[in-house]
């Protein structure tokens, strides 16, 4: 035993005498850390966007993209181990950051460059108190209708400019025997957002964008007769088991992600799919790779002519827990086009500059959606997400499952009103 | 004589039968997995899985070797030409798991083994009240300590160190562990205990050379326990060690490879059975030490 | 005899205080050393850039060293201890290292959570008992409770009787090794691929369609209709559960095993020899030989089953009246920012797991040590 133990103790001297030659490597000296909650391919179509800032600068920029990341930034900003900028997908995240004083506060360069790069909606988003503190970068737009090009050409379906054209479009589907939408909701722990996203859409149509604002701060109620009506207008179409493929329980058992697929198969299962630009990476591999050929994309229709085609969009804030000349000098940077350029140039990726060189976008359908997001009369952020977390990724998520489950409307819009806090 | 050895025959046929079937119940979700990280995707979304076995459709590596060697991307870079860039490759992830399991799985078990002996042997003040702790601290989330641990890391420079996610797996697997080898050490006939205190042993001795050899079928189990929670723990790694790429542990490296919102679940399916690969291999290693009659002091098998 | 004591020392007293002189630096250079070498390991460990391999090798080395070198020394200085005192901390040398990590890494963070669910949600106001109200009257926690009872008995029950089940069948058969791996293997599964597979046994398609999920294929194959499972209350829950018995069933069976594998041949062979059937052994004789074990086992699925969160958030978010406990606690503390909650539901699954500490602790109780 004491043989064993005298051994130990040798090998451990020796090992620590290594310490002295293992302390000398020195760090780089400019470093930012950046962490989000993107991975994967978009994390590397993000480190590529900035690398001719690092290559410039000589400020080396490592991003941590982490499907974790909703437990981590709360665990890493209150246990004392904040990165130096995150990329934020929720508004109230931001605000909790802001409220609790983590936050940088915009210094003067940087919100020059947000004044003049983006429309005043965005500094807003990034703002708490009247403090600005988030800038955004890619972004995504949602109130987008994707179909099947080739299938409607052979039956000579028309893209619909007003929401009666597109009840008429539908019932003209329903008497060829086909069904208009695909509709899935399923999404994990997350499992409710495409619900809102369309109350949303159709709230920025009935009741435009003033009431709107009220619904977001609960200066109307929730169980307020607007958006009592928006959900009975989603009502008659996701209710209504002809204009939906598979009916209430495809809606709610199918994943988001797989909720287009029933679109390409031959002859099409259903006809048209609401939903946001990053759809396009969950299509099937044949459709991906003749995007342009294979699919179509119109924007959801207006229903009130008063409020126009209003946009409805979310996107991450990248805000600075530290201070420092690199950490300003990366913010400013990503206040601009060039910021984004690249990505953009490789697709997938959408912005919001005012700026921006809409030739960068590869193929037209990408194009076509950044000119609607940059040109809408009104645009909008995502209201659950800028909605207190306990409706905006709680009721309102389980209350649109239920609802779809078949409660009443007016139960599920009181219980949302009630958990307001 | 022989009806009685035909008898038995018939029992053990019956038993291999009824264990063949619950066999097949539990591995058919898993078979279903294996099949389809055999498939493309677009397949997999149509067709059920149990189709492509009957069918023979065609069956593709595809899956893993994204999974193994990384997927290439394409890129435009700054003067406009387009790259190709592959990914990287499970290496360091594979090693940086190791290094970050083997320690995790040694060190609380050395200190539950202790402390089980203590509980189960040793008298003294508050042993009551410390193993009501123990039992207690075993329904605690661990997430409600992630924040108070974090901040102590910080204060004494520990975080992104393997040492501290050895310490916190340690922390978080000590209850379990201490409880279970609770359970087993406690079960040691007494005499053996009397016999060696009796010739004056000391404590010390008693562990290291009665207890420890004694328990090893609880060690091992144990050890495959502790060794799956912290190969395919995720969150402790993140928090306490980081995720980028230089310490990335395996879990983190496919997690992130779905996609940021999950459109390339397929690969979850390889990645799946890769990552069980080691988990296994640690299974058939420490089975052997599942033995008979240690306790009686012949081995038999 | 005192005198000749002191006849006897004066000679040698300089000896004796330098005996003594050496013995206390000794006590004092081991542990010295001791810590020195630990200390050096944790800088090296913490700061140094040496390859991942070198690093490895060392970490094995220090940590699993340090473990045994930390016990041995506190040993060595106990039994340097006058007798008594070495005898009253000699257990601690066991139990302490133990209590110091436990108490540091889950104790006092439950203590900060019994705290903070005091206040509100960003742990700055006062806030009474209003974080318990909400946890005993939320209609989502109320629905948690009923469920997560539902996890305990169903879960449980299930786990530990297809483990004892197959530990019993497999104990008997040539090919247990075989058996047992096959049961165990889902437990070596990561849970995001779990997830991946149970979404293939449930998946739902409308009817009409070619059914990709095991179980609509198997029901549509005899002439049922497809069935959205997930959303079949309450049954749902029994289908989440059914996820759960898999996993750890393969748990209970290796616990189990073990514990009949440790049954002295002896006193089956004495059975046998009375000519006990072979139900009469096992309810005679292995289940009660193995009956600590069997709490032992239930106790760790019963709080697996208060802890269950990962398959309930990502199959059904608690949606169709799926919540538990655990699942609202994550929600209240990492989504909804809201630490008083979060806190008050932790310490609500402590305040669960009473009957389960109160009867462990009456088992405990039976026990004598030296």
């Amino acid at each position: 035993m004491k043989k064993v133990v005298c051994l130990l103790i040798i090998v451990m001297i020796a090992m620590t005498s290594l310490t002295a030659g293992g302390q000398q490597q020195a760090e780089p000296a400019r470093v930012v850390t950046v962490f989000g909650a993107f991975v994967d391919e978009e994390a590397r179509r993000f480190e590529e966007a900035i690398r001719p800032f690092e290559e410039a600068t000589g400020i080396q920029i490592r991003y941590e993209g982490s499907p974790e990341f909703e437990t981590l930034i709360s665990v890493r900003v209150e246990g004392g181990n904040p990165p130096d900028i995150a990329a934020l997908p929720q508004p109230g995240l931001m605000k909790n950051f802001a409220a609790g004083g983590h936050l940088v506060p915009m210094w003067s360069s940087l919100e020059q460059a947000v004044d003049s790069n983006y429309a005043p909606v965005w500094k807003e988003l990034g703002s708490y108190n009247g403090t600005p503190y988030g800038v955004f970068h890619r972004v995504n737009a949602k109130s987008f209708v994707w179909y099947p090009k080739k299938a409607w050409e052979a039956e000579g379906y028309e893209i619909p400019t007003t929401w009666d054209e597109l009840e008429s479009l539908m019932d003209q589907m329903v008497a060829n025997g086909h069904t208009p939408w695909a509709v899935g909701m399923e999404s994990g722990g997350a499992t409710g957002w495409v619900g809102t996203d369309w109350i949303e859409d159709i709230m920025l149509r009935t009741a435009g964008p003033d009431l709107y604002d009220q619904w977001i701060t609960n200066e109307i109620p929730f169980n307020h007769p607007s958006v009592k009506k928006a959900f009975e207008i989603l009502g008659e179409i996701w209710l209504d088991p002809k204009y939906v493929y598979g009916g209430v329980n495809t809606i709610l058992t199918t994943s988001f992600g797989d909720a287009p697929r029933p679109m390409f198969q031959d002859p099409p299962r259903a006809w048209m799919h609401r939903q946001g630009n990053f759809i396009t990476g969950f299509f099937p591999d044949h459709i991906q790779d003749n995007l342009v050929e294979e699919v179509g994309v119109f924007p959801l229709p207006g229903i009130d002519p008063e409020y126009g085609i209003p946009i409805l969009g979310g996107g991450d804030q990248f805000v600075a827990f530290t201070d420092s000349p690199d950490v300003r000098e990366f913010m400013d940077f990503l206040a601009t086009w060039e910021s984004g350029e690249l990505w953009a140039r490789a697709g997938g990726a959408l912005f919001p500059y005012l700026n921006q060189d809409l030739d960068a976008y590869p193929n037209e359908i990408e194009r076509s959606l950044a000119e609607a997001l940059v040109n809408a009369e009104v645009f909008r952020f995502d209201a659950s997400d800028l909605m207190p977390g306990p409706v905006g990724a709680g009721s309102f998520w389980t209350g649109m499952v239920d609802w779809v489950g078949g409660k009443s409307l007016d139960a599920v819009l009181n219980d949302i009103q009630r958990s307001w806090p | 004589m022989t009806t009685e050895k035909k008898k038995a025959a018939k029992w053990k046929l019956v038993i291999n039968l009824i264990l063949l079937l619950i066999v097949i119940i539990w591995t058919l979700p898993t078979i279903g997995l294996f099949i389809s990280s055999l498939r493309p995707r677009d397949q997999v979304m149509n067709t059920g899985w149990w189709t492509a076995a009957a069918r023979g459709t065609e069956l593709t590596f595809d899956n893993y070797r994204q999974v193994l060697a990384g997927r290439g991307y394409t890129f435009v870079d700054s003067q406009g030409n387009t790259v190709r860039a592959s990914g990287d490759n499970l290496t360091r992830a594979f090693l940086n798991s190791l290094t970050v399991t083997i320690p995790s799985v040694i060190i609380p078990i050395l200190i539950a083994a202790a402390a089980a002996f203590g509980f189960a042997w040793l008298i003294f003040p508050g042993r009551k009240i410390f193993f009501t702790i123990v039992v207690a601290l075993l329904v605690v989330p661990l997430q409600i300590a992630l924040i108070p641990i974090l901040r102590d890391y910080q204060s004494i420079g520990l975080t992104g160190t393997y040492l501290a996610i050895w310490l916190a797996h340690t922390g978080f697997g000590l209850p379990l562990a201490t409880y279970l080898l609770y359970n087993y050490i406690s079960t040691i006939p007494r005499d053996i205990f009397e016999s060696a205190f009796l010739d004056g042993a000391r404590q010390m001795t008693v562990f290291t050379l009665l207890v420890l050899p004694l328990s090893v079928p609880a060690i091992a189990s144990l050890a495959i326990f502790q060794f799956l929670w912290v190969w395919n723990d995720l969150l402790v790694a993140l928090v306490f060690l980081g995720g980028t790429e230089d310490v990335a542990v395996l879990t983190q490296r496919l997690a992130t490879m779905v996609g940021s919102r999950g459109q390339d679940w397929h690969l979850l399916t390889a990645g799946a059975f890769v990552t069980m690969m080691i988990p296994m291999a640690v299974f058939f290693g420490l089975q052997r030490y599942f033995v008979r009659g240690l306790m009686a002091g012949s081995v038999k098998g | 005899m005192s005198e000749m004591e002191k006849t006897q020392g004066t000679g040698s007293a300089a000896q004796k205080v330098l005996v003594a002189a050496g013995r206390v630096l000794i006590s004092l250079f081991i542990p010295f050393v001791a810590f020195i070498v630990l200390y050096g390991g944790f800088i090296f460990l913490r700061d140094s850039n040496a390859p991942q391999g070198i690093i490895a090798a060392v970490a094995i080395i220090w940590g699993v060293g340090g473990v045994a070198l930390l016990f041995w020394v506190a040993d060595w200085i106990v039994n340097r201890l006058p007798m008594n005192t070495a005898k009253k901390l000699q257990p601690f040398v066991f139990v302490g290292p133990a209590l110091v990590i436990l108490g540091w890494y889950l104790f006092l963070p439950a203590l900060r959570s019994l705290y903070l669910s005091f206040f509100d949600a960003r742990s700055q106001e006062f806030v009474g008992l209003q974080n318990y109200v909400f946890a005993f009257t939320d209609p989502k926690m109320l629905e948690s409770f009923v469920n997560n009872l539902m996890w305990i008995i169903l879960g449980t029950g299930g786990a530990v009787g297809f483990g004892l089940l197959i530990a019993l069948l497999a104990d008997r058969s040539k090919f247990e090794k075989f058996f047992k791996s096959l049961v165990f293997l889902p437990m070596a599964i990561s849970f995001v691929g779990a997830g991946v597979i149970w979404r293939f046994v449930y998946a739902y398609k409308p009817p009409g369609e070619e059914q990709i999920g095991l179980l609509n294929a198997l029901v549509t194959f005899f002439g049922g209709n497809p069935q959205a499972w997930f959303t079949l209350r309450p049954w749902n829950n029994v289908f989440l559960i059914i996820i759960l018995v898999w996993l750890q069933t393969g748990y209970a069976m290796v616990i189990i095993s073990a514990a009949l594998k440790g049954i002295p041949t002896t006193i089956i062979e004495a059975g046998r020899i009375d000519g006990a059937s072979e139900l009469k052994i096992i309810t005679g004789i292995l289940i009660p030989s193995i009956f600590t074990t069997l709490v032992t086992v239930s106790t760790t699925i019963i709080i697996i089953s208060l802890k269950i969160f990962d398959i309930v958030f990502t199959m059904t978010n608690g949606n169709f009246g799926t919540e538990v406990i655990a699942s609202m606690q994550y929600k209240q503390m990492f989504r909804f920012l809201h630490y008083g909650r979060g806190s008050a539901i932790a310490i609500v699954l402590v305040i669960a797991v009473i009957p389960v500490m109160w009867y462990n602790l009456k088992q405990f109780s039976k026990r004598e040590g030296f």
